[in-house]
């Protein structure tokens, strides 16, 4: 078989941001004003931005927003690593949105309950192919659609809905962030960025709703070019803040579900 | 007490519902006990698992020691990849799920009604829930089934007339398979289409809440070999 010619049709001169590279977690997160609202990738563990979470809860801002799936770490974290429940602890929360904020498990607990029972925290829960396509809306320029998620349930009740060919709709407004912290597997200097496996899940999303977008980088960031056009999957023009993660113990990386005492 | 009937273990209620995956079926497994639905040997027939998180055509569990960090399933498993997997970002992994691309979803329950609603995000008197994406599922998949224990831990029933407590979704639910046998939700109400080994009629009826629709002979519930 002949092999396929490809033209590489890069050229000039490189798109240039070393501005985007932070040499530290506090740096990327210096700014965050309170009353943020923040969204926080991440799925059972796999691209969440573990070390920024430790960071926005050093940092300090308060009456914050916080966008997730769910407010907890998971199996492949130690107990004490960051999570939501640290930014919460902390009373740096006024309201989260998500797709759990209860546990899944009636052994489990969540920092999250304590407060909402208080009356501290507000709980906005979504449907989880809701929450992602509300950020999607937003990073989209769409302000609201309808989704067939959730008719019918409690979470319907006293909203808007709509019948397209015979079946009912609820209406969903985007939701758009004022900063996205998200972890990726690659980054060039441009914040070009590669995901590895699960690890993309709501982090493009995220990366596209937000004004301001923080990225914690695995790998060592590579120069720019160096991820072919066709592989990246959340372009630079998306992001403004990288930050490498440094080796354990000073960064925080998920661990073999074996080597993690409990 | 002591008499209460066990009948199927978990693995072989979800080997019944694993029967009923057509050839080349899109398959979305809840957390907890619909995961097992995996184990089944499906022979030749191609099922593909969608996992909420973007995964496309995930296989086994990893050995410990040899897990994937970067890859998990929708219940923080780690999985491996069959070869021909594909990855997406949670909008197109729903997008697929609300498009009608699942095939069928198994979820776990806490009730089940007669009329096809179910109930899985919100135990009673709980704050908050957790929906995940079982509340997208549940609307859009081509057909949902639910594995669950037929009775609560203190015996009450999770067949019932009407759900108790919160909906996941209404009028949704196609066929139930509990450790008593297996149901199905027609549109005169719950039939009983098959009954675990050592379970009598009776025993179901008394462990059920709601009216039970049985045919003159119930066949036993299909096992594996």
């Amino acid at each position: 078989m002949m092999a396929l010619k490809i033209k590489t049709s890069v050229s000039g001169r490189e798109m240039s941001a070393k501005s985007k590279i932070c040499s530290s977690f506090d740096e990327a997160v210096r700014d965050i004003p309170d009353g943020a609202t923040l969204g926080f990738g991440g799925f059972a563990v796999v691209g969440m931005p573990i070390n920024l979470y430790q960071a926005v809860a050093k940092q300090g801002a308060k009456g914050l927003t916080c966008v997730s799936n769910s407010t907890r770490g998971g199996a492949t974290l130690p107990t004490d690593a960051p999570d939501m429940g640290q930014i919460i602890k902390n009373g740096q929360v006024k309201k989260v949105i998500c797709a759990f904020t209860a546990p899944t498990r009636a052994s489990q607990r969540l920092v999250l309950s304590e407060y909402v029972e208080k009356g501290l925290i507000e709980a906005e829960l979504v449907p989880q192919g809701t929450l992602a396509e509300r950020m999607r809306a937003a990073g989209a320029g769409i302000p609201a659609f309808y989704s067939p998620a959730a008719v019918g349930t409690e979470l319907a009740e006293g909203r808007e809905t709509r019948v397209f060919n015979g079946r009912e709709y609820l209406l969903e407004e985007a939701l758009p962030l004022d900063y996205a912290f998200i972890r990726a597997y690659q980054a060039d200097a441009f914040g070009n960025l590669r995901f590895r496996r699960s690890q993309r899940n709501f982090n493009p999303i995220m990366a596209m709703a937000a004004r301001v977008t923080v990225v914690e980088v695995e790998e060592d960031i590579l120069p720019v070019g160096t991820i072919d056009p066709d592989d990246v999957h959340t372009p630079g023009i998306f992001v403004h803040r990288i930050v490498k993660i440094p080796p354990p113990p000073e960064g925080w990386w998920p661990q073999r579900p074996g080597s993690i005492g409990r | 007490m002591s008499e209460r009937a066990k009948g199927l273990t978990r693995q072989q209620m979800c080997d019944r519902l694993a029967m009923e995956f057509g050839d080349g079926w899109i398959v979305n497994l809840g957390i907890g006990i619909p995961t097992l639905c995996s184990n089944f040997d499906f022979g030749n027939k191609e099922i593909i698992f969608h996992s909420e998180n973007g995964v496309i055509g995930y296989g086994p569990l990893a050995p410990a020691g040899d897990e994937d960090l970067h890859l998990v399933n929708a219940g923080g498993q780690h999985v491996t990849l069959r070869p021909g997997a594909a990855i997406v970002h949670h909008a197109d992994s729903f997008a697929l799920i609300r498009s009608g691309k699942i095939d069928v979803t198994v979820l776990g329950a806490y009730e089940v009604a007669e009329n096809g609603d179910f109930a899985n995000w919100k135990m009673a008197g709980q704050q908050g829930g957790g929906i995940g994406g079982a509340m997208d599922l549940a609307a859009c998949a081509k057909h949902v089934f639910v594995a669950m224990e037929h009775q609560t831990r203190d015996g009450k029933p999770r067949l019932v007339e009407r759900c108790a407590i919160p909906a996941t979704a209404r009028g949704v639910v196609d066929l139930v398979a509990t450790n008593f046998g297996l149901f199905e939700v027609t549109p005169q109400g719950l039939a009983l289409r098959e009954i675990a080994p050592g379970v009598t009629v009776e025993q179901v009826k008394a462990a059920t809440g709601c009216n039970l629709i049985v045919p003159r002979e119930v066949p036993a519930v299909r096992m594996v070999g």
